[in-house]
């Protein structure tokens, strides 16, 4: 194996860590998400606490798909590291 | 330090051509553990509960409960489909406790769950409103939403199972990471309250969503 192609590999393979550790900025959508829900959850509760099992249900199942987004950053981040799909591509 | 491995679940050995994967074998256990605490949890049933009883009629009523809530009075006929789901794939996501790689962390496990219940989606809208309406749906609300409606159909099995797929091999991936990480006579005490949010939390949160969504696309599906 050359040079060039032991470079261009290592190349690749820091722009896929990086490309994995930028992904996950995406988690910050859901975490805002999530906590925005929790307290409205928390507010909704206190103004009603007989219905807790009712909000809490809600809360988590709204919560469940708010997660989607991150969820899917972090399938792309694990595929990015693990697999390294796009060295193949060089040579 | 060991060296930090993280991969798919291997493969076992072939049945004719066919690999059985350690995903694979740890679901015949799960099943064969699901089944058979159902029988001895409903064996010699009695008028008056005692024993193992109340947990099968706490875990029954639960259950039931769900259901009502999330598809009401008249889509009680469903019920049975999540009793028997819910331990499975409860029993699938905290296996992970017991040294067995978690089925869920698969995502052929959870692709298949999740067409499982696309299928049921299709299936009852076509049966409860009939194949025109089914058709109509997809032209709502005018003709120009038709390859909208479409991406919508399929990006619906991939949320579902990416949802369950993430948050478990994620969770593996932490935990495998912990361990890499800690010097061996820590590993004994200090992973324990992240085995706690994965493992129990995180797989009971996810079984109940994945339970929940299921209910409640098949009670949209009905209408």
């Amino acid at each position: 194996m050359n040079d060039s192609l032991i470079l261009g590999r290592a190349i690749v393979l820091a722009g896929s860590a990086i490309g994995a550790g930028i992904g996950l900025i995406a988690g910050l959508g859901p975490g805002i998400g999530q906590g925005y829900a929790a307290g409205k959850g928390a507010e909704a509760v206190g103004r009603q606490p007989e219905a807790r099992a009712d909000i809490t249900q809600t809360m988590l199942l709204g919560q469940a798909v708010a997660e989607t987004t991150g969820i899917y950053s972090l399938v792309v981040a694990l595929i990015l590291v693990l697999l390294n799909p796009l060295v193949g591509l060089v040579g | 330090m060991g060296s930090l491995e993280i991969n798919g679940p291997r493969i076992l050995f072939r049945i004719m051509g066919y690999p059985i994967t350690e995903t694979i074998r740890n679901q015949w256990i799960i099943m064969a553990f699901v089944i058979v605490l159902a029988f001895w949890v409903s064996r010699n049933l009695k008028k008056i509960p005692s024993g193992k009883q109340h947990i099968a009629e706490i875990w029954i009523s639960m259950v039931q409960g769900l259901v009502k809530q999330a598809m009401g009075d008249k889509n009680m006929w469903f019920a049975p489909y999540v009793v028997a789901l819910m331990p499975y794939l409860f029993f699938c996501n905290i296996s992970g406790l017991v040294g067995l790689r978690s089925p869920t962390a698969d995502l052929n496990t959870t692709l298949g769950m999740s067409l499982m219940t696309i299928f049921m989606f299709h299936f009852f809208n076509i049966r409860f409103n009939g194949i025109v309406a089914y058709l109509k749906g997809y032209l709502s609300p005018f003709v120009f939403f038709l390859p909208i409606n479409i991406i919508g159909e399929l990006s619906r099995p991939v949320s579902l199972s990416f949802r369950l797929f993430g948050n478990l091999f994620g969770g593996s991936v932490i935990i495998s990471l912990i361990y890499f990480l800690l010097p061996v006579f820590l590993r004994l005490v200090v992973p324990i309250p992240f085995h706690i949010y994965f493992d129990l939390f995180s797989g009971g949160i996810q079984t109940f969503i994945f339970s929940m969504l299921t209910m409640v696309f098949i009670a949209n599906a009905i209408g």
